[in-house]
């Protein structure tokens, strides 16, 4: 017999034509058709508002490290996250065989640069078993989608079909793409050791190792035709994932890269009303906020065709978990869905309607608490919070605004707080005689100076529960010896949900209040016991001193020694620390509240599932508590029945919203009487140790009780 | 068809933000610490007419009799959409009271045309006088408590009224006429800082007595017929009880009353 070599696809021919050009000619046909339906995917972007996301490249690139190469977000979900890292592995580790083998179809004997030789080799029997998790992951995640089917795939009836054939074709593609180049390979291999030509060595227990042991006994003419035809088929199926990618999900694979480098770098903060506009500027600007596909910026655009539809936002969206219309995951996929219509492949791009009333109802856009447990979880950065202020500008510049929220934001717009209270009864809260004998809170004006300045904020000013979380403040700012005040009638609300609630021009109009009162007092830093207020003056205020929430200043002085606190009295209490959302998740403070806790002597603590940064939102503050959302059930009870299962029955909190909501939610949950709420200020203040003689601190203390014995 | 349209507005305290409290002399409400907006009723039929005008065209035009301050919710509602804001200033419209209005406003009507004019049903402060006044003056139908509205053609409205008891009856009426709007007809814009800083060059005419041909007898504090002699807040009269104590004491006790009285069961 005579020993032949194997006759590569570049050099056979397929029919008439001979397999270099063919191929040659599928390649460039391939690569045509991705480029235009790249080009078209893009017509939008380029229609779409500017966006500033050309700074601080080297942060960016740290960002694609971390969030991109490292997939870091993936693990939060132990099994999905751990076959996406091994698919992602796989794709990066399998894109030089990729090409080589695109470049082989037209020039036989191409090595890629740098991996001839030993290079090569050990690079092969990296690819071989790249290529065999990638084919087994894609069988597992076909038998995840179609056996144990995890919920967040579901979608409800209301927003369509399931996608799951499309999901299963792709992964079914790519178990082929795999499969073929295995083929490829081992058709090989079996040809040149049945003619005792020196093999390549394939990885054993590989894909092509196994696929070669069973063609071994095949005939030659066979395996030469399988060779040929596994590279026609990894040719067509290539080239077909490529230009199939871009009519769904799997356009993730190109995009994602783009979307974590342009991905929003600072936290807690919102958009700009237009990027590039300044605020004196504002009034030339005809149309606030997002109405129309095209008043989303370029990177918003972006973010809809990165979105993989993974489901994991609205799995963690407490809006989405009590019934609410709103499940991040939708709004991003109706948007793609909205874009390839009106943007399609083939055909001219027309003018579609506006957003709201067509994909999106206004009550899924008010539905949002921004507590961003959405954008903490997806794994591609995916931003949310802006675009729905954006949804939310739009609304408010057509005068779209529920009944509910109108009254709130005309009285924000008076009186400077959303209940429509006096002015000058906004320092009421410091008025109660036992208060006054125990701590002087002087109102900083005229020539009344301080150190510092204690923002108190509406709701903590005004209502009645709230004061005490005031005065507790207070107390503790007192007794660490701080030369405070407060602003009283001059300070206005912070302004925090009006922005969020879309209400730009009263929100800038609040806060140049704000800032004018702060800057005349001169105080070189400001403590807040309202997290809503904190961020509000972190991010939202510019050239405003030193911020910090009141739980930073007890963490900071029960270090220095100077809090000191008291066991607990009752030894069967087990309190649980709820993250609020702006304190948490947008600014990252997760340690302090717990330090302070912690640091009381015999205070048991336990966490709930959902801590940290996948707190759960206890329904949102500022006017959101007038908002009367669609729901099924509130977040808050929830929330209540979460720490219930703790093994708690002292939920702290550190934010007068939360306040509002956890103690309603007691009571609609039944656990009255089985559970209280307690501010951390009130906790920490409760247990001081007091520098004043042990009789004082006894009547101070007994003093105390009633005030947090009242309920609401 | 257009319809050219009038909306009678007035500028309130806005209940829910002020702390009403009567002033010295016992004659009025102590005004220093106020904050005002338009009247909710005037709001209403604000948005009912511009939504009209949406469907059918035309104009709408807001007017209110009062000084200068009251030029902020002119452009308000203008904010919201109306076309024109108007308003009816004079010293001797002073102290009218809502006869002297409705005399004014139909001097203003009869200097212009339209085809219907709004009112709110009433003012927050008010007496529910001025719609009806206005109408008999300038011998037009008139409609109270309207709280739906539809345009058949140009000539007749098909409109809803509130009965007492919930029930609803509905009515022809020919144009031109005037209505009294009942809020919850619609859900009123919303108007934000930004729309009304879009508007805040845009004219408001001043007419004064002479420019109406108002004779200045006829209306203010001299031709007022009404005068209020008193203003209190009513002493509690027997019978009136007000629980005091806890918000759950008083829910307490309250169920305890309902249940004694048989209210509940």
């Amino acid at each position: 017999m005579m020993v032949r070599s194997i006759l590569e696809p570049a050099q056979a021919n397929y029919w008439l034509m001979q397999g270099q050009t063919l191929f040659l000619i599928l390649h460039i046909l391939g690569v045509a058709c991705f480029s235009y339906i790249v080009a078209k995917r893009m017509t939008p972007l380029l229609r779409g508002q500017t966006d500033a996301r050309w700074d601080r490249p080297w942060t960016r690139l740290g960002m694609v490290g971390k969030f991109w190469l490292g997939q870091w977000k993936q693990p939060r979900y132990r099994g999905a996250g751990t076959l996406h890292l091994l698919i992602f592995a796989g794709f990066l580790l399998l894109a030089t065989r990729a090409f080589t083998v695109l470049i082989q179809g037209v020039s036989v004997n191409f090595v890629m640069p740098g991996l001839s030789g030993e290079a090569g080799h050990v690079y092969g029997i990296i690819t071989d078993y790249a290529a065999t998790a990638v084919f087994l992951c894609m069988v597992i995640a076909m038998i995840r989608r179609l056996v144990f089917r995890p919920a967040r795939y579901e979608v409800p009836p209301q927003y369509g079909q399931a996608r799951t054939a499309d999901a299963i074709f792709l992964l079914a593609l790519i178990a082929v793409l795999m499969a073929a180049d295995g083929l490829l390979e081992a058709s090989k291999a079996a040809f040149q050791t049945q003619q005792g030509q020196p093999a390549e060595f394939l990885a054993v227990l590989s894909l092509a190792w196994m696929l070669k042991g069973a063609l071994l006994s095949t005939s030659l003419p066979l395996l030469q035709n399988l060779h040929l035809g596994s590279y026609v088929l990894h040719e067509v199926t290539f080239f077909f994932l490529l230009c199939y990618r871009p009519f769904g999900i799997q356009f993730h694979v190109e995009t994602s890269l783009f979307s974590v480098y342009f991905a929003k770098l600072d936290r807690g903060t919102l958009k700009p009303v237009r990027w590039g506009v300044s605020e004196e500027h504002l009034d030339e600007v005809k149309s606030f906020g997002v109405k129309k596909f095209e008043d989303f910026t370029w990177k918003h655009m972006l973010d809809f065709y990165s979105c993989a539809d993974c489901g994991r936002c609205s799995d963690n969206c407490p809006a989405n978990a009590v019934g609410r219309p709103l499940s991040p995951r939708f709004l991003t996929r109706k948007a793609r869905e909205y874009s390839f219509q009106h943007y399609p492949v083939l055909g001219r791009a027309d003018q579609g309607p506006n957003l709201i009333g067509s994909i999106y109802s206004e009550d899924e856009i008010w539905s949002c608490t921004t507590c961003g447990a959405c954008e903490e979880e997806c794994p591609l950065l995916i931003e949310y919070i802006d675009k729905i202020v954006d949804l939310r500008r739009g609304m408010i510049d057509d005068g779209n605004v529920p009944q509910s929220l109108q009254k709130p934001l005309k009285a924000l717009e008076s009186r400077g707080n959303a209940y429509g209270k006096m002015e000058k009864k906004r320092a009421d809260w410091v008025k109660p005689k036992e208060f006054q004998l125990a701590c002087n809170v002087p109102v900083l004006e005229g020539e009344q100076r301080a150190d510092t300045l204690y923002f108190v904020d509406s709701i903590t000013s005004y209502d009645d529960r709230m004061q005490a979380i005031g005065r507790a403040t207070a107390k503790i700012l007192d007794h660490i010896g701080e030369n405070f005040g407060i602003l009283g009638a001059a300070e206005k609300d912070s302004g925090h949900e009006v922005r969020r609630f879309g209400e730009e021009t009263l929100f800038q109009s609040l806060r140049d209040h704000n800032v004018e009162a702060i800057q005349a007092t001169g105080v070189k830093r400001i403590v807040t016991s309202d997290p809503h207020a904190y961020n509000a003056l972190k991010h939202d205020y510019k050239n405003m001193p030193q911020v910090e929430h009141i739980s930073q200043v007890i963490a900071r002085e029960v270090k220095s020694g100077k809090i000191q606190f008291r066991p607990v009295e009752d030894k069967n209490n087990v309190y649980t620390y709820h993250d609020p959302c702006y304190l948490g998740r947008h600014n990252q403070i997760y340690d302090d509240p717990r330090d302070v806790l912690d640091a009381i002597p015999g205070l048991k603590r336990v966490e709930m599932d959902r801590s940290r940064d996948r707190s759960f939102c206890c329904g949102g503050g500022g006017l959101m508590l007038f908002y009367e959302p669609k729901e099924d059930q509130r977040m808050g009870v929830k929330r209540v029945q979460m720490a219930a299962e703790a093994g708690a029955n002292v939920l702290v909190t550190a934010c007068p919203f939360c306040m509002v909501n956890m103690e309603d939610a007691i009571k609609v949950a039944g656990l009255e009487g089985k559970m209280t709420a307690i501010d951390l200020a009130e906790l920490a203040e409760q247990q001081l140790v007091r520098k004043a003689p042990a009789a004082v601190e006894a009547a101070e203390v007994a003093g105390m009780q009633p005030e947090f014995a009242a309920g609401r | 068809m257009t319809v050219e349209m009038l909306v009678c507005v007035r500028r309130v305290p806005d209940t829910s933000e002020n702390e009403i409290a009567l002033n010295r002399e016992g004659n009025d409400i102590e005004r220093d610490d106020l904050v005002y907006s338009i009247n909710e009723w005037d709001n209403y039929a604000v948005e009912e007419a511009l939504q009209m005008v949406a469907k059918a065209g035309g104009n709408v035009t807001v007017v209110t009799v009062g000084g200068d301050d009251d030029e902020e919710i002119l452009r308000r509602e203008m904010a919201m959409g109306a076309n024109h804001g108007v308003l009816l200033c004079d010293e001797a419209f002073d102290g009218s009271d809502g006869k002297g209005i409705a005399t004014i406003l139909k001097a203003f009507v009869q200097k212009g045309h339209y085809d219907l004019i709004l009112t709110g049903v009433q003012a927050e402060d008010g007496g529910a006088q001025v719609g009806g006044m206005l109408a008999a003056m300038l011998d037009y139908p008139f409609a109270s408590l309207v709280n739906s509205i539809e345009v058949r053609d140009g000539k007749t409205l098909k409109i809803g009224r509130e009965i007492e008891g919930g029930n609803k009856e509905m009515n022809e009426i020919d144009l031109p006429c005037v209505l009294s709007i009942q809020t919850g007809i619609n859900e009123p814009r919303y108007v934000g800082m930004r729309g009304i800083r879009q508007v805040a060059s845009l004219p408001v005419p001043t007419y004064g007595a002479a420019e109406l041909g108002v004779e200045a007898g006829a209306v203010g504090a001299s031709g007022a017929k009404v005068k209020r002699v008193d203003y209190f807040a009513p002493a509690l009269g027997k019978g009136a009880r007000m629980l005091e104590g806890s918000q759950e004491e008083i829910i307490d006790e309250l169920l305890e009353l309902v249940k004694a009285k048989g209210g509940l069961k």
